[in-house]
């Protein structure tokens, strides 16, 4: 039985208000008010409005605006009370049973191998060891720790075998086959959208429209008018950021590209993020066995990045940080995964004593260190960095990794990557398949890590500006697209460094025939 | 044209190489004629050392200026950046303002430095009023990091005072080694909390009138140990030195990037972190110094004009993003420590010829050094002093007429752009 709108409303406001109220926001709103009340300005008669009209003025109401636009970004899909919670966060019984059983497949892999190298889940260190990572704590990578024995739990070619070989048991694909063929490999029936559905919610990349980030592309405007737009989207970034303050405006901003000098905040803005960064005690205190694979992941990737190696300490500080910050999860409540745990030794199985490992619940696989990577070049604070990575991650990052039937989750990216490509692409599409080449082969690595780590970090930060300014990963599944459509030879599927993104995707969203 | 480039070189490397064999010119030896010698600034020296009595012809072209030293010899470039700025001071010039304490406004682009032995007693009393600061001690003629030490007292460098009170060649007659020793920056820019220091590649064509030229693909080269102003680290050259030669044999190096991160990854880091205005200023500051350096050694230069070169700028960034020229090489490394420094280094030779040999036809050197924009590839011009000079009696005529300027219009050389927005 669907409910009508106002339910939906006033389920979605009673929701947040809930929320709300246990924050600092609130309490600190609250403590402003009752302080008020002793300004001259405040008259007992129009008691409510002069609080209110304070509030307003001395900018209080905008953070709230802010506080209520973030529950907005993050609550989950109102449904019906009775729906059971795994149902809200994945309502496809075959996407649970799938995201469940590799879970615990990669439980399992974590667990044998702090069997097999006698290294424990979590142990507390001893003083001197605390005393030294403590000194060290701004240079974790001068430290060589071996960690030859240590494999990444897993890879996203790992992954997307799973991903292949999911299949909705109810859907007969045989006649789906025969109907309308279907040469790519994810082999579930989710509706994705086109072009023309593509074109109009990504309305702002109209070709027509002024986009940051199109140096190159002089020959649809001309220089003159180039500029004046640049001039006129920085003024009203700068308009909105120090005026404003408002996390709406940033957002609407952000969908046709931040100017470089004014993105941190911009997208700080759009986030709401609040500086935070106190888990340092609990990485001082306790050694996990995921610290080694977040090491290792550093020093596979990052270190070895032409354009990251230089924040290989930020990264090792903001992992290591996060895997131990229990707000993470939170976003469980909306993520179509569970947290994996563990039992205390001897109670294998006894829900009284089991833990949540690692204590964010997220395993990291080889190149999750990539979702941080490009941030460092925006914040050259650790405290600033870690809560803008949080936030995307609790808000996009999550889904890249998650088996879900939501339209922004991984497999819709892969299915409407390959029906896009067969749709408009067929002869490039056919020809990669003959050679042995399924695209999606290819383009899967890269789309994991929203491709951190393939683009140049300009063209990888205005892709981001996109994601935040239309809250989806669509556009991550469109991207590749674009590339082949205009470079079809090899060489560029192997090397994305030196493309331009945005114009590929205004061209591919708007210049293609359908 | 009739005839193809004759090539040599003494220094075997493939950009070079690759380069001349792209361009099918035909490789030489040094006895036979030849029209292009891309030499190491060991030949140099012979080829105008009045003993040998080479004389170039029209045809012959080299890519060093005879007394190049007296810009990429630390000690000659300073006394000659210390002579231009008192020039200017008695000209009375507007660059040679001062601030309330003595500093140059203009012109404080190099850190304070003294040659040791001659002007011992000079640092010992700089050093005295502050002495709680660390200098650098280099040895002038060497290159690559090499001899390079850091010092906090006077102690140190007891080996370098005067011996007798008058002699000042004491250093030739008692074999000691000739030395700079300047302030050490001790509050560089930390990116991800290490040290770096950018190298930059700028050509000169000709000195009188000056005309020079920056290469757009400059890089940062990053210390592997993380900055510590400690003097307990003093010894350990790995957390101070960025050159190539020594971080090599650190542990931390990485055969991938190499420690290496281009301007462009600076300028996006910079501009992201700190806004775009700072940073277009540093910029026009680090081309400020250098067109500055190269103003302060012209009048010495020995303007040949078979002669053309190809600098490697090393600057510091300080912590109020304040560039400081530490030095100047006349023979860039030209060896490749990863794929992507093969090709920036293959470009950088690509292009330099494209503009001092145009269209890779056999060079005249008295040709007119005014390459058409599109033979630039990755340079900018920098500073070209014909032209400013026209534009500035153009500026004059046009204040004179009464006529006011709206705009300048656009620019050819970058040089006066950094000039307009320091000194105005």
């Amino acid at each position: 039985r669907r409910m009508d709108e106002g339910t939906v409303l006033s389920l979605s406001i009673a929701q947040i208000v809930q929320r709300l109220k246990g924050s600092h926001l609130h309490s600190q709103i609250e403590r402003q008010a009752k302080d008020c009340l002793h300004r001259p300005e405040i008259k007992l008669e129009s008691l409510k409005e002069d609080v209110r009209s304070f509030l307003k003025t001395s900018g209080w109401e905008k953070k709230l605006q802010n506080a209520i636009y973030r529950e907005l970004h993050i609550q989950l899909p109102p449904s019906h009370p009775t729906a059971p919670l795994e149902h809200l966060k994945e309502p496809l019984a075959y996407m649970r049973k799938a995201q469940a059983s590799w879970e615990k497949r990669i439980l399992k892999s974590l667990n044998s191998m702090s069997t097999e190298l006698g290294v424990p889940l979590a142990r507390k260190r001893p003083g001197a060891e605390q005393k030294e990572l403590t000194n060290k704590w701004n240079e974790m990578g001068t430290d060589e720790p071996d960690l030859s024995r240590f494999r990444p739990v897993y890879a996203p070619k790992d992954f997307l075998e799973v991903l292949i070989s999911l299949r909705n048991p109810n859907h007969d694909s045989c006649e789906d086959v025969c109907a309308r063929s279907h040469w790519g490999l994810i082999q579930v029936p989710l509706n994705v959208r086109d072009i023309p559905q593509l074109r109009q919610a990504y309305a702002e990349l109209n070709l027509s429209s002024g986009q940051l980030g199109i140096d190159d592309l002089a020959h649809v405007h001309p220089v003159g008018s180039r500029l004046f737009l640049h001039s006129c989207l920085f003024s009203i970034a700068f308009c909105v950021v120090v005026v404003g303050q408002d996390s709406a405006a940033a957002q609407q901003y952000s969908r046709r590209g931040c100017p470089t000098g004014l993105r941190a905040d911009l997208w700080a803005l759009i986030l709401n993020s609040t500086n935070q960064l106190q888990l340092r005690a609990g990485v001082i205190q306790h050694n996990l066995l995921v610290d080694n694979l977040i090491y290792k992941d550093v020093k596979l990737t990052a270190s070895n990045d032409d354009y990251y190696f230089v924040f290989e300490d930020f990264l090792y500080q903001v992992l290591l940080c996060f895997s131990r910050d229990t707000a993470v999860l939170e976003h469980f409540k909306y993520n179509s995964a569970t947290p994996p745990k563990s039992y205390l030794h001897g109670k294998v199985g006894d829900e009284e004593y089991a833990v949540v490992y690692p204590p964010n619940g997220v395993i990291p696989f080889h190149g999750f260190s990539m979702y941080v990577a490009p941030l460092c070049f925006l914040y050259n604070e650790p405290s600033k960095l870690y809560s803008v990575f949080r936030e995307m991650y609790i808000r996009y990052f999550f889904r890249l990794h998650s088996i879900s039937s939501s339209f922004s989750g991984i497999v819709s990216l892969c299915l409407q990557f390959e029906r896009l490509l067969q749709t408009h692409l067929p002869q490039l599409f056919y020809h990669l398949r003959q050679i042995g080449a399924q695209p999606l082969r290819i383009a899967f690595k890269w789309m994991v890590r929203a491709f951190s780590g393939y683009l140049s970090t300009d063209q990888l930060l205005l892709l981001w500006d996109r994601i935040l300014g239309y809250d989806s990963l669509e556009v991550v599944a469109g991207r590749y697209n674009l590339n082949s459509y205009f470079h079809t030879n090899y060489a560029v599927l192997a090397d994305l460094s030196t493309l331009k993104v945005i114009p590929l995707i205004q061209i591919f969203l708007f210049a293609t025939a359908i | 044209m009739a005839g193809k480039v004759k090539w040599v070189t003494d220094i075997e490397k493939s950009v070079l190489i690759n380069n001349f064999e792209k361009r099918e010119w035909v490789q030489v030896t040094e006895n036979e004629d030849w029209n292009f010698y891309w030499m190491s600034i060991q030949t140099i020296r012979n080829v105008f050392s009045v003993d040998t009595g080479y004389r170039l012809s029209d045809e012959q072209l080299v890519n060093h200026f005879p007394n190049h030293y007296e810009l990429t010899r630390k000690d000659l470039m300073i006394k000659n950046i210390k002579r231009y700025r008192k020039e200017l001071e008695k000209e009375g010039s507007l660059l040679a303002e001062k601030d309330k304490n003595g500093k140059y406004i203009y012109l404080d682009f190099v850190p304070v430095t003294f040659m040791l032995p001659a002007d011992y007693n000079l640092f010992v009393e700089e050093f005295r009023k502050n002495p709680s600061s660390t200098w650098i001690m280099k040895p002038c003629g060497k290159a690559q990091g090499k001899g390079i030490f850091l010092i906090n007292k006077l102690s140190q460098i007891k080996k370098w005072s005067r011996d007798s009170r008058t002699s000042t060649f004491v250093a030739a007659s008692s074999g000691k080694e000739a030395y700079v020793i300047s302030l050490y920056i001790d509050n560089p820019l930390l990116i991800g909390g290490k040290k770096f220091d950018l190298r930059l590649y700028v050509l000169v064509t000709t000195y009188r009138p000056l005309k020079c030229y920056m290469y757009k693909l400059g890089f940062c080269r990053f210390c592997t140990v993380k900055y510590t102003p400690s003097t307990s680290e003093l010894d350990n050259m790995f957390v101070h030195l960025t050159n190539v030669a020594i971080q090599k044999h650190g542990d931390d190096y990485n055969h991938v990037h190499g420690g290496k991160w281009t301007v462009s990854n600076l300028r996006l880091y910079l501009e992201s972190t700190r806004g775009k205005e700072v940073t277009n200023r540093l910029f026009d500051q680090i081309h400020w110094i250098v067109v500055q350096s190269l103003k302060a050694v012209a009048p010495v230069m020995n303007n040949d004009k078979h002669c053309f070169e190809c600098y490697g700028y090393d600057i510091i960034i300080d912590d109020k993003l304040k560039p400081w020229l530490i030095e100047v090489n006349a023979s860039p490394s030209l060896t490749s420590s990863t794929a992507n420094d093969r090709i920036l280094k293959y470009n950088l030779i690509n292009d330099t010829l494209n503009i001092v040999t145009p269209n890779g036809e056999i060079p005249d050197c008295r040709w007119n050094r005014s390459p058409p924009r599109e033979a630039l590839g990755n340079y900018q011009v920098l500073y070209d002093e014909e032209q400013a000079q026209s534009e500035s009696a153009e500026h004059d005529l046009r204040s004179r007429s009464g006529q006011l300027l709206g705009s300048k219009g656009t620019r050819g050389s970058a040089g006066a752009r950094p000039a307009a927005a320091t000194w105005k």
